[in-house]
Parts: structure tokens; C-alpha cells; sequence
């Protein structure tokens, strides 16, 4: 007990890191599981959402500038993803490891455009004026915004989830998952909302991107540390499910957190030895590494 | 291959083969390495320290593309290996010996049993998965080397290492060409073998896990073996190629692990020509060319140049510079 109370705070940083995840690997996870498609631009999309923040966070944010940076994150998100489905499409017939290399081409450049923009600084942001602050809770004190990133991070969770096991949407997303062509021969086009979840995915990526930004900052090579934690969380949790997207999520969040303060010397390995047993011990990848 | 295909066609595949463009193809690697190796009678010394760094990345690469073109395993975690190599060639000169055969057994060693550790997890998924687990666990290792500091020397790397000899009691290689000599020396016979594998029994098992893995299976291989011996094989050489860039560079670093390591040696086969071999080594050459060498000339956005490159070559040339022609099987 006397762990729990000296080791809340931390825990309490997992969780909002975790969801922070969440926000990024259901997307990473979306496009995988419907397109088949692992979308290695998802990191450079963060990173365009952190540096968002950077742009728009100064002196004292009021709520209104704070959800225009949301919008806008949303803008972007929205047509990166409709661009990168567009560009796409004329390499379907080729499989789906071309559309993963036009993302990582589409990454590096656009990872190279942010550091000339922003320079390689490392950018620290403060958070919106409205959300700064860390009042007393029951004897501890904690960052109002970090709550914030926690509410958002669930009502985010709960809205996907509700999405994609309870309607009819939700229903052909995963039917296109298990089977794509027999979706098509029943009479379902899914070609635009193939487009709607890869865009529905950066979105996500840009929006954490601008949520991230307080806890997180802005710097080059935080791409690649996102994303390779995102496909971590993939991995963790599975590709099909909402509901393992958001325990892997929180189980590498407080991996990454609490193993930084109790194991510094290990934490790295932490995550991808996590990473290894959840690999190992999945059912359908138990089965795919028997049938292999 | 081409005895299944219609005979017209196949007279046709072997007048080209017997035609000028044959007689090329057979030239044109033995002229590549006497020109490379007469380079330092007429270029400067930095030029010939490029050339070697390509010579260097060019073993990596052409693992890579065994691994990735001709197996249909696509890695994304290259740089493990190669940075394996790296460290275990610095640990041998700073600490035992300055004798560069020593350093280059060390390093495809290190490289070969970090693939024997990643490639047992690795081989068992296929295509996205496999690109997936490989970044991964390459990140990992890349975390390792951050953090064990007392083998490593943590984020400042190891510096100063000592110029190579051949032998212990020879001379110290200072001259930038004897490096060259050396490492090119060492790549063009690793790209020697790397052609031999390919076109051997072997290689015909890995190309046919690559079509058609079920129907291999069904003809009774089991084709974990080769997945994971040809893994092993490409980390072999990767380590290779990290003692031979290490030998020229004198220096090493977590950022021989990193992220850019393998997205740039991935980059260098596909720009190449996915399962040609000698493309990727052109890929491999336009790469640390662009990469290391142009991009102070190019405001330091030589990454930029690079990723539009690759994006134009995945659109314009899905089979790489080295075309179509190349892509009857050997």
C-alpha cells in the first residue's frame, strides 16, 4: 500500500501516457487492420500535430486558441490522410509492402520539412493557460492538464470502441478486416471508407500530436520514438481489437513511465521485452507462429 | 525458371543473355572494382574515403537485398546487425588489436548472432509483421547500446580508434587509398558470395518461399530453416559491412543503430531493383552519396532529395534502376 501512495503520481503519468499512445496506435492499428497498409508516416504526423502546438502555444493560450489548434490538427490530419490514401491507390495491385515504402519515403520527407521549418531544437510547450496548474487531490498534486489527456484519452477510447463494435460502420470495417473481397462481391464499395479510416487515423496522429506537445515537447526524432512505440502497442495489443489497442496501450504507458522511475537502467528493454511475451503469448500469433 | 516458360521466349532470354548485353553484364562487375580500385591514383583523398564508405554500405545493402529481395523478407531492422558489427570491430581495435581481419571476423560474428537472436523471433511472420518486428527489436538494440556505457561508451561512442593494419606486424593503413584497397577487397567478395548464394539450390528455395510459401511447404520443406539461415546469412554481412565502415570512419556510435540506418539500406535496394543484387549495390552507392557526401551541398536536405527519390522510384520504377531485365531468376 505504502507503494501505491509513493509511487501514484508515476502511475498517474502512465496512464495519461498511455492514452497519449492509445491515440496514436488505434490509428497505426485502423489502417493495418482494415488497409493492410502499416502506415510509417504516422510518426512524421505526430510530429507535425507537437509542432502545431509549438506554433500555437505561446504566452498565455486561451481555450479558444487551444481547440483552433485541435481544428486545425484535425485539417491536417484529415487531408494528410485522404492524400496518402489518394497516393496510394495506384500501387494496390503491387501489395501492400510498396504502400508501406511509399509511407516511409512520405515520412522522411516530411520529417526532413519539419527540421527545415523548425530547426533541431528541442521545444518545450507549455500547457493552455485554462488547463496549467497542479491543485491539491485527496493529498496529492497533479498537472490539470495531464487529467485532461487522461479524460480525453477515455471518451476517445469509449467513442472508437462504441464505433467499431456497435454499428453498422463499425460491422463492414471488420467484416473488410477479416475478408475484404467477400465485402465486395456482397455489394459493399469500400473504397471510401477504406479512405475515411486511413484519414479518421492521421487525424488521430495529429491531434495527439498537438495534445502530446505539453507532455512530450517537440524535437526531431520524436517521429521515430512515437511511431516505433505505437507499432509496440500494435503489437502488445493486436490488430483487431479496440479493447486490446487500449490495454496495450496503458500496459506499455506504465512500462515506459513506471519503469523509468523504478528501473532506470532497464526501462528500454522493459517495453520490448513486453513487446516479445505479448508476441509470444497472443493466441492468434501463437497459432501463426505454429503454422510457421 | 526459364525452361517452364514458351520456347520462343526462352531462345529469346538466351540471345540476350549470349548478345552484348550479356557480354555486359559480365563485364561490368569486374570493370566497377578496377575502376574503384585505381580511384585513388586520381581522386582526392576524401573522395576515395567516399568511395569506401559505399564499398562498405554496399555489403549491408546487398545482405539486405538477399534477405528482402530474393527471400521476400522485408527488414526494416537492418542497422542491428550492421551496428553490431560496428561495435564489436571498435571494441576489438581499441581494446585488442589493431589487425583489421581480426576486427572484420569479430563483426560478422556479432552481426551473425544478434540475426540468430532476432531472425528465431523474426522469420516466423511474414511481409508486414516481419517489417514490424524487425524495426522493433532493432530499436531495442539501439536502446542497448545507449545504455550499456562501460562496452559502448554510451551516447558519446567509441572515437579515436586506431588505423587498421593488415597484419600485426604491417604497417599502419593511413593512407586513405590503402582503407579503400582493403575494404573494397573485402565487399566485392562478399558480393561474390552473396551472387553464388542466390544462384545456387538455395537460392531457388528462398525464391520459391518468396512466390509461393504454401506450395513449398506442400512440397515438403520446411521452410523455417532457410528463412532463418538466409536472416542469418544477411546478418552476417551486415556485420561485415559495420567493422568495414568502421575501419574507414574510426569512430562509432549509437547512430550506426539507428532508425535512418535501416530505412537508408532498405531505401538502397528498392531504388536498386529488389533481387537483383547489382542494383542495390548501385542504390547503396547513390545513397551514402546523397546521403553523406551531398548533403552538405545540399543545405543538409539530403534526406529530402533522398525520400522524393525513393517515392518517384516506388511510382515510376517498381522494379528499381536495374529494371526488368534482371528479374529472370539467375
Amino acid at each position: 500500500m505504502q507503494w501505491l501512495t509513493d509511487n501514484f503520481i508515476t502511475i498517474l503519468d502512465g496512464v495519461a501516457f498511455g492514452l497519449l499512445l492509445f491515440t496514436i496506435a488505434i490509428g497505426l492499428s485502423l489502417i493495418l487492420g482494415v488497409l493492410d497498409v502499416l502506415n510509417l508516416a504516422h510518426g512524421a504526423l505526430y510530429l507535425a500535430g507537437a509542432y502545431l502546438a509549438v506554433q500555437f502555444f505561446t504566452g498565455r493560450v486561451s481555450i479558444w486558441v487551444f481547440l483552433l489548434a485541435l481544428v486545425m490538427a484535425s485539417v491536417l490530419g484529415a487531408g494528410a490522410g485522404a492524400g496518402l490514401a489518394f497516393m496510394m491507390r495506384p500501387l494496390a495491385g503491387r501489395g501492400h509492402l510498396d504502400q508501406a515504402l511509399l509511407s516511409l519515403g512520405v515520412a522522411l520527407v516530411l520529417a526532413d520539412l519539419i527540421s527545415a521549418v523548425f530547426g533541431n531544437d528541442v521545444h518545450t510547450v507549455s500547457p493552455p493557460g485554462f488547463l496549467s496548474g497542479s491543485p491539491q487531490l485527496a493529498g496529492f498534486t497533479y498537472p490539470v492538464y495531464r487529467l485532461a489527456v487522461i479524460l480525453v484519452g477515455l471518451v476517445l477510447a469509449l467513442v472508437v470502441y462504441l464505433v467499431v463494435e456497435r454499428t453498422r460502420l463499425g460491422a463492414l470495417a471488420r467484416a473488410t478486416v477479416i475478408d475484404a473481397p467477400m465485402v465486395r462481391a456482397m455489394g459493399v464499395d469500400t473504397r471510401p471508407f477504406v479512405a475515411g479510416i486511413f484519414a479518421f487515423g492521421t487525424v488521430l496522429a495529429c491531434v495527439g500530436g498537438v495534445l502530446g506537445a505539453p507532455i512530450l515537447g517537440a524535437y526531431p526524432g520524436l517521429d521515430q520514438y512515437v511511431l516505433i512505440l505505437g507499432l509496440v502497442v500494435v503489437v502488445v495489443g493486436g490488430v483487431d481489437t479496440v479493447r486490446g489497442t487500449l490495454v496495450g496501450a496503458l500496459v506499455i504507458g506504465q512500462v515506459e513511465v513506471l519503469g523509468v522511475s523504478l528501473l532506470p537502467r532497464y526501462a528500454s528493454f522493459l517495453v520490448f521485452a513486453t513487446m516479445v511475451v505479448g508476441l509470444l503469448l497472443r493466441p492468434g500469433n501463437r497459432m501463426r507462429v505454429a503454422a510457421s | 525458371m526459364t525452361a517452364t516458360i514458351s520456347p520462343a521466349r526462352t531462345s529469346a532470354h538466351a540471345a540476350v543473355r549470349g548478345g552484348w548485353a550479356g557480354r555486359l553484364r559480365r563485364v561490368l562487375p569486374v570493370a566497377t572494382v578496377l575502376a574503384v580500385a585505381v580511384a585513388p591514383f586520381g581522386v582526392t583523398p576524401p573522395v576515395s574515403s567516399a568511395l569506401t564508405r559505399m564499398c562498405a554500405f554496399a555489403v549491408l545493402v546487398v545482405g539486405l537485398d538477399l534477405l528482402t529481395g530474393v527471400a521476400g523478407l522485408p527488414s526494416l531492422g537492418q542497422a542491428a546487425p550492421f551496428g553490431a558489427g560496428a561495435y564489436a570491430a571498435a571494441i576489438v581495435a581499441t581494446r585488442l588489436s589493431p589487425v583489421a581481419p581480426l576486427q572484420l571476423v569479430a563483426g560478422a560474428a556479432a552481426g551473425g548472432l544478434l540475426a540468430a537472436v532476432i531472425g528465431w523471433l523474426a522469420v516466423r511472420l511474414r511481409g508486414i509483421n516481419f517489417l514490424m518486428i524487425t524495426l522493433a527489436l532493432a530499436e531495442l538494440v539501439h536502446a542497448l547500446a545507449n545504455q550499456w556505457s562501460s562496452l559502448t561508451g554510451g551516447s558519446n561512442g567509441l572515437v579515436g580508434l586506431p588505423f587498421i593494419r593488415i597484419a600485426p606486424a604491417g604497417p599502419p593503413l593511413v593512407a586513405t587509398g590503402y582503407v579503400l584497397w582493403y575494404v573494397l577487397a573485402v565487399s566485392a567478395a562478399c558480393v561474390a558470395v552473396v551472387v553464388v548464394v542466390s544462384r545456387s539450390a538455395f537460392g531457388r528455395t528462398l525464391r520459391g518461399i518468396r512466390d509461393n510459401e504454401g506450395r513449398m511447404r506442400a512440397l515438403g520443406y520446411a521452410t523455417f530453416w532457410p528463412k532463418y539461415l538466409v536472416f542469418c546469412i544477411a546478418g552476417v554481412l551486415a556485420g561485415v559491412g559495420g567493422s568495414l565502415w568502421v575501419a574507414q570512419a574510426q569512430f562509432v556510435s549509437p547512430g550506426s543503430l539507428n532508425f535512418e540506418v535501416s530505412a537508408l539500406a532498405l531505401m538502397a535496394v528498392v531504388i536498386g531493383g529488389r533481387g537483383t543484387l547489382y542494383g542495390p549495390v548501385l542504390g547503396a552507392a547513390l545513397v551514402v552519396l546523397v546521403r553523406y557526401e551531398l548533403s552538405p551541398y545540399l543545405a543538409g536536405r539530403g534526406m529530402l532529395l533522398l525520400g522524393g527519390v525513393f517515392i518517384l522510384v516506388v511510382y515510376l520504377l517498381p522494379k528499381g534502376l536495374a529494371g526488368g531485365r534482371a528479374r529472370r531468376s539467375a
